[in-house]
């Protein structure tokens, strides 16, 4: 499945260019951060990555050949929650699996365990705050043991401790020996968390380096002003 | 005699009437079975409809909705030409019999309850249709996932059956026959006490029906509550 060869990928509803050529390799480890501004097709190019959504042109190679039936997983920003308990929708993720019941909801358990959720086992999930959604959202998609895991922005909107419990299971679950691609609006969670950092602008990857040296030296003129908050807004979209 | 209609009524009522308990007993006894057919084969066909992606999924809901206000004398017709003698199934001899009742009043909920189900699903299945898909769902399992998610709200569509098969005389008249101690119900016993000019029992029916449905309707209306404060 690694390594993840994107090759001129582009997605062009109606004829305005979201992705223009889009190239990245990904390889078997690490957490990869995308960063950019607003519409510059960072949500597109994850959907297109699990499926979601078909590309206009351009390919990904999967370890040389097409992408498995299983093994990608995604968490999007306002996970959905069945109106059930807690344990019910984690376990879920293991239904599609053909895990037997008892199974599924054991090993639920053990995951709520590791997300310190245990003791919310029976509530119901849509009550959940926004924080606690999105660790089990994590925790859904970490039970299938997915090879690539794509998250999007999985903290906008949570307050700084919630973050910081957010960051410490999606490193948790990197060190279980997923493979992490997640977009991000925070550029201190990208120093936390990023081993890269892909930079997309206008469609294309202004920028794939090592998180050190996308802070300390961008090469691109896209990524400093970005840096600095002051990308002009018409730089994320193409007229 | 309006007043001593009513009056009348009530004593039949309050003794407990055994005529009258026999009539109700078998009205809850088929439509209830109806009703249970019905959600077992309505909700499943209303979320295939809501789920599935296959050609003439936009005909079969029109023709879903269409069928949802069918006369209750058609279906009455159409199942007993299948069950009299010379029909398809006459050699069953379920004609005149409860179970004929039960099979006709099923065919009349079914659209009823699958209209409502495709409705109350579909609009839960845009929210998760891509979560689902990411997790490999199959479209039976998304089918079993949205109606358990659904539960509640679909006690509409159940309620919706009840009512719709407690409150029908032309299917029930025309294939059971409203034969005494046998086939009567509810709604047939009215029609018929009515036209022979028993009001007193054709009231007292009249006033167990309605406080049934209402009864049915508040416990779910304390069900759903329950549910919405549980699961927001
Ligand atoms: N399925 C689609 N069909 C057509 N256009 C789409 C589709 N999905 C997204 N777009 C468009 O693509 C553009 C980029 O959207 P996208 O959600 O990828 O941006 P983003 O980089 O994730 O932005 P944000 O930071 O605000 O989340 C938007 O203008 C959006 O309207
Ligand atoms: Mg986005």
């Amino acid at each position: 499945m690694f390594p993840i060869r994107i090759q001129g990928l582009s997605f062009a509803p109606q004829d305005r260019a979201v992705l223009d050529g889009v190239d990245m390799t990904l390889g078997d480890e690490g957490i990869t951060l995308i960063l950019g501004p607003n519409g510059a097709g960072k949500s597109v190019l994850l959907r297109i990555l699990c499926g979601l959504v078909e590309p206009s042109a351009g390919e990904v190679s999967w370890g040389g050949g097409a992408r498995p039936a299983r093994g990608v997983m995604m968490v999007f920003q306002h996970p959905m929650m069945l109106r059930a308990s807690v344990l019910d929708n984690v376990a879920l993720g293991l239904k599609p699996l053909g895990v037997a019941v008892a199974e599924r909801r054991r090993r639920g358990m053990a995951v709520l365990e590791r997300i310190g959720l245990a003791h919310r086992a029976r509530d119901s999930a849509p009550q959940l705050s926004g924080g606690e959604k999105q660790r089990l959202a994590l925790a859904r998609a970490w039970l299938t043991r997915p090879r690539l895991l794509l998250l999007d922005e999985p903290t906008a909107s949570l307050d700084p401790s919630a973050t910081a419990e957010v960051e410490r299971i999606i490193r948790e679950i990197r060190t279980d020996g997923t493979r992490i691609l997640m977009v991000t609006h925070n550029l201190g969670q990208a120093t936390r968390l990023g081993d890269d950092i892909v930079f997309l602008a206008d469609g294309r990857v202004c920028e794939h380096t090592l998180t050190q040296r996308f802070f300390s030296r961008p090469t691109s003129n896209e990524a400093r002003l970005f840096i600095q908050g002051e990308l002009p807004w018409n730089l994320g979209f193409r007229s | 005699m309006f007043t001593s209609t009513f009056t009348d009524a009530f004593a039949l009522l309050a003794t407990l009437d055994e005529r009258v308990a026999e009539i109700v007993w078998l009205s809850l006894k088929v439509s209830g079975g109806a009703v249970l057919l019905g959600t077992l084969i309505g909700l499943p066909l209303g979320a295939c409809l809501a789920v599935g992606r296959f050609p003439g999924k936009n005909l079969a809901s029109v023709l879903v909705n269409g069928l949802m206000g069918l006369p209750s004398v058609v279906v009455g017709v159409v199942v007993y030409l299948f069950l009299s003698r010379s029909g398809p199934l006459g050699g069953f001899g379920l004609l005149y019999t409860p179970s004929a009742m039960v099979i006709a009043q099923t065919l009349l909920v079914i659209p009823l309850m699958a209209a409502i189900a495709r409705q109350v699903v579909e609009d839960v299945w845009q929210r998760y249709a891509e979560e689902l898909a990411v997790m490999r769902f199959n479209w039976w399992q998304s089918v079993t996932t949205l109606l358990y998610d659904c539960r509640y709200s679909l006690l509409v569509a159940v309620l919706a059956g009840l009512g719709r098969a407690m409150s029908e005389v032309g299917a029930v008249m025309i294939v059971g026959g409203n034969i005494d101690r046998a086939t009567r119900v509810m709604t047939t016993a009215i029609a018929l006490e009515t036209s022979k000019g028993d009001l007193p029992l054709a009231i007292a029916l009249g006033m167990v029906l309605v406080l049934i449905i209402l009864l049915l309707n508040a416990l779910a209306f304390a069900l759903r509550h329950w549910a919405m404060r549980r699961f927001g």
